[in-house]
């Protein structure tokens, strides 16, 4: 049973059910999408995969093996979380902190050429290394949130987990951090996103995953989820789909369903 | 990036031992290096008492300063002090207690006391915390520990049977190095070394917190191990250092962010600076207040704060400019 597959999981917080029974699956080398309103899970359900949290049922396992029972180091090495909201605590230069994401594949005893070469090359891919001796926390939030994708793919991750990973960028950055989840797809890697960019979502997923209150409402590819019917039942929005002159989706929300 | 902390360190270790053998000489009496090891009452003042206080000094200072920059890193909070988890002060409350009722008489018995009253802490604090490895919950739980304790201490002060033993209470409470000997270099060197030990272990996962508790759990930190070895680790440390000399403030505050700009910032690279920035440090006040012509001596603990005063007023002014 190959991939990250998670079966079942229900998880209540403080009386709310945040997930409801939900089951899936993240095949390796191809990009998945995961949509919803906010609150409806999607943070929650990553969360899972990426072992943070326990769930109240169900269980997530990672090539047929329980996730919570590989030793979290190993975990570490295989799966790749850039969590939304960004803590840069210290003031440390842009390399160090992409040199953070060889942590779990190094000794205690200091990186290795591979690990530099790794580092070199995420930071080359998210168009980093022209800043790589600034001082992370005084770059823009656009730049920050290139870095921090940088760390995650310096691990060279089996699955990446990327919690709204355009929200700060401008557009032309926006298409370059697709890019770097395409080729980190096509290098083999599983890819989850969370994204609330209709367009993009269509643009890259190769399936999606819709979520609602808790639950999972529509999966599958893209041509059987992305349509007005799902769409509308999960933001409660009408929505314009068309394409552009080389035939690719452009899907915008028009306006609110009463 | 590599090659600065190591030269950092080299350059550190050499200024610590050209400090040390320096305070050999420097006291109320002046000692040459030729007297040193001459056989005579000079050499007994050096042999005796000054190397093992030079060495009581170091260690002192080290563990404060690699528990200041560990607790700064575990805490992402670069105002956190070793003496905001409460283990410093029950090991004081441990000492005052062996002073209280005058179990003093033994050379070893104060350090044992106030080893204990570490321990004790570290327990309570384990405990208190529980294991979810939360900050917050692991700050409110030293802030509680160390009023708790700070408070008994009082009550011991103010319930001492004589004036004298309350004086010796406060007197004790204020830090020095004075009189140390090689016994508490004996008790407080393997405490301490295993303490260090225990925090230079936890370096790896301090680095990630770098990004948040999220994403060092994502990388493999198990933030309940974590908590452990910060507790053991500060613990030995500050234990060790408060059984051997009272409380000494500010080292633990005050080395790390000398030290912090000097490695780039990055937490674990700061840990061994900091402890040996810390022993330069200790053994350095330690000279001044005792060539400095008064006619008893200065506290230690006291000097360090006339002098850790002024720096963080300094801080604070380039914080203001910053903020401005």
């Amino acid at each position: 049973m190959m991939g990250l597959r998670f079966d079942h999981l229900s998880l209540a917080l403080r009386g709310r059910q945040v997930l409801r029974d939900v089951s899936g699956h993240f095949p390796p080398a191809s990009v998945t999408v995961i949509l919803g309103a906010n609150g409806a899970g999607k943070s929650t359900l990553l969360a899972c995969l990426a072992a943070l949290r326990t769930t109240d049922s169900g269980e997530v396992t990672l090539d047929g093996k329980p996730l919570l029972a590989i030793p979290p180091m190993e975990r570490a090495r295989q799966i790749g979380l850039l969590p939304q909201q960004a803590d840069i605590h210290w003031d440390i230069n842009v390399r160090a902190l992409v040199a953070l994401g060889r942590l779990p594949h190094h000794g205690r005893w200091g990186r290795r050429a591979a690990d530099e070469a790794a580092i070199d090359e995420a930071m080359a891919q998210t168009d980093c290394a022209r800043f790589a001796q600034r001082k992370a926390q005084r770059l823009s939030g656009g730049e920050q949130a290139r870095v921090l994708l940088a760390r995650v793919l310096a691990g060279k991750p089996d699955w990446v987990l990327a919690d709204e990973p355009l929200a700060n960028l401008d557009p032309a950055h926006q298409l370059d951090a697709m890019a770097c989840f395409r080729a980190a797809a096509s290098a083999g890697a599983g890819v989850a996103l969370v994204l609330h960019d209709l367009t993009q979502a269509a643009r890259i997923a190769d399936h999606l995953i819709v979520m609602k209150e808790g639950g999972i409402i529509a999966s599958g590819p893209k041509a059987q989820v992305l349509t007005p019917a799902v769409l509308e039942a999960a933001y409660g929005v009408r929505v314009y789909i068309g394409q552009d002159e080389t035939g690719a989706p452009v899907i915008a929300p028009v306006s609110r369903v009463a | 990036m590599d090659g600065i902390p190591v030269r950092l360190n080299f350059g550190l270790l050499a200024a610590l031992l050209v400090v040390m053998l320096a305070s050999l000489m420097a006291g109320r009496t002046w000692v040459p290096f030729g007297h040193w090891l001459s056989g005579d009452l000079q050499s007994l003042i050096v042999m005796e008492l000054r190397l093992p206080r030079a060495c009581v000094g170091a260690i002192v200072g080290a563990s404060l300063g690699m528990a200041g920059a560990a607790m700064q890193g575990y805490l992402r909070n670069p105002l956190a002090d070793p003496g905001l988890f409460g283990v410093s002060s029950s090991a004081a409350l441990g000492a005052v207690v062996s002073l209280y009722f005058g179990f003093a008489i033994s050379a070893w018995l104060l350090p044992v006391f106030a080893l204990t009253g570490a321990g004790l802490g570290m327990a309570a604090l384990a405990i208190l915390a529980g294991r979810s490895g939360s900050l917050i919950l692991f700050t409110l739980s030293g802030v509680i520990l160390s009023s708790l304790t700070g408070a008994l201490t009082s009550l011991l002060i103010s319930l001492a049977p004589t004036p004298f033993a309350s004086s010796e209470i406060v007197t004790w409470l204020m830090g020095a190095l004075m009189d140390r000997s090689w016994d508490d270099v004996r008790i407080a060197l393997p405490v301490s070394v295993v303490g260090m030990g225990a925090l230079l272990w936890a370096a790896r996962s301090l680095d990630a917190l770098t990004l948040g508790d999220a994403v060092a759990r994502s990388m493999g930190v198990d933030m309940g191990r974590l908590q452990w070895l910060i507790v053991i680790g500060v613990g030995l440390t500050v234990g060790s250092s408060v059984a051997v000399a009272g409380i000494i403030g500010f080292i633990g505050l005050v080395v790390p962010h000398l030290m912090r700009p000097l490695v780039g910032h990055e937490p674990s690279a700061l840990l061994i600076p900091s402890a040996l920035a810390g022993a330069l440090l200790v053994v350095l006040a330690d000279c001044l207040v005792r060539i400095l012509p008064f006619t008893s001596e200065v506290r230690l603990g006291i000097a360090m704060a006339c002098l850790g005063a002024p720096f963080f007023m300094m801080l604070l002014f380039k914080m203001r400019r910053e903020v401005a």
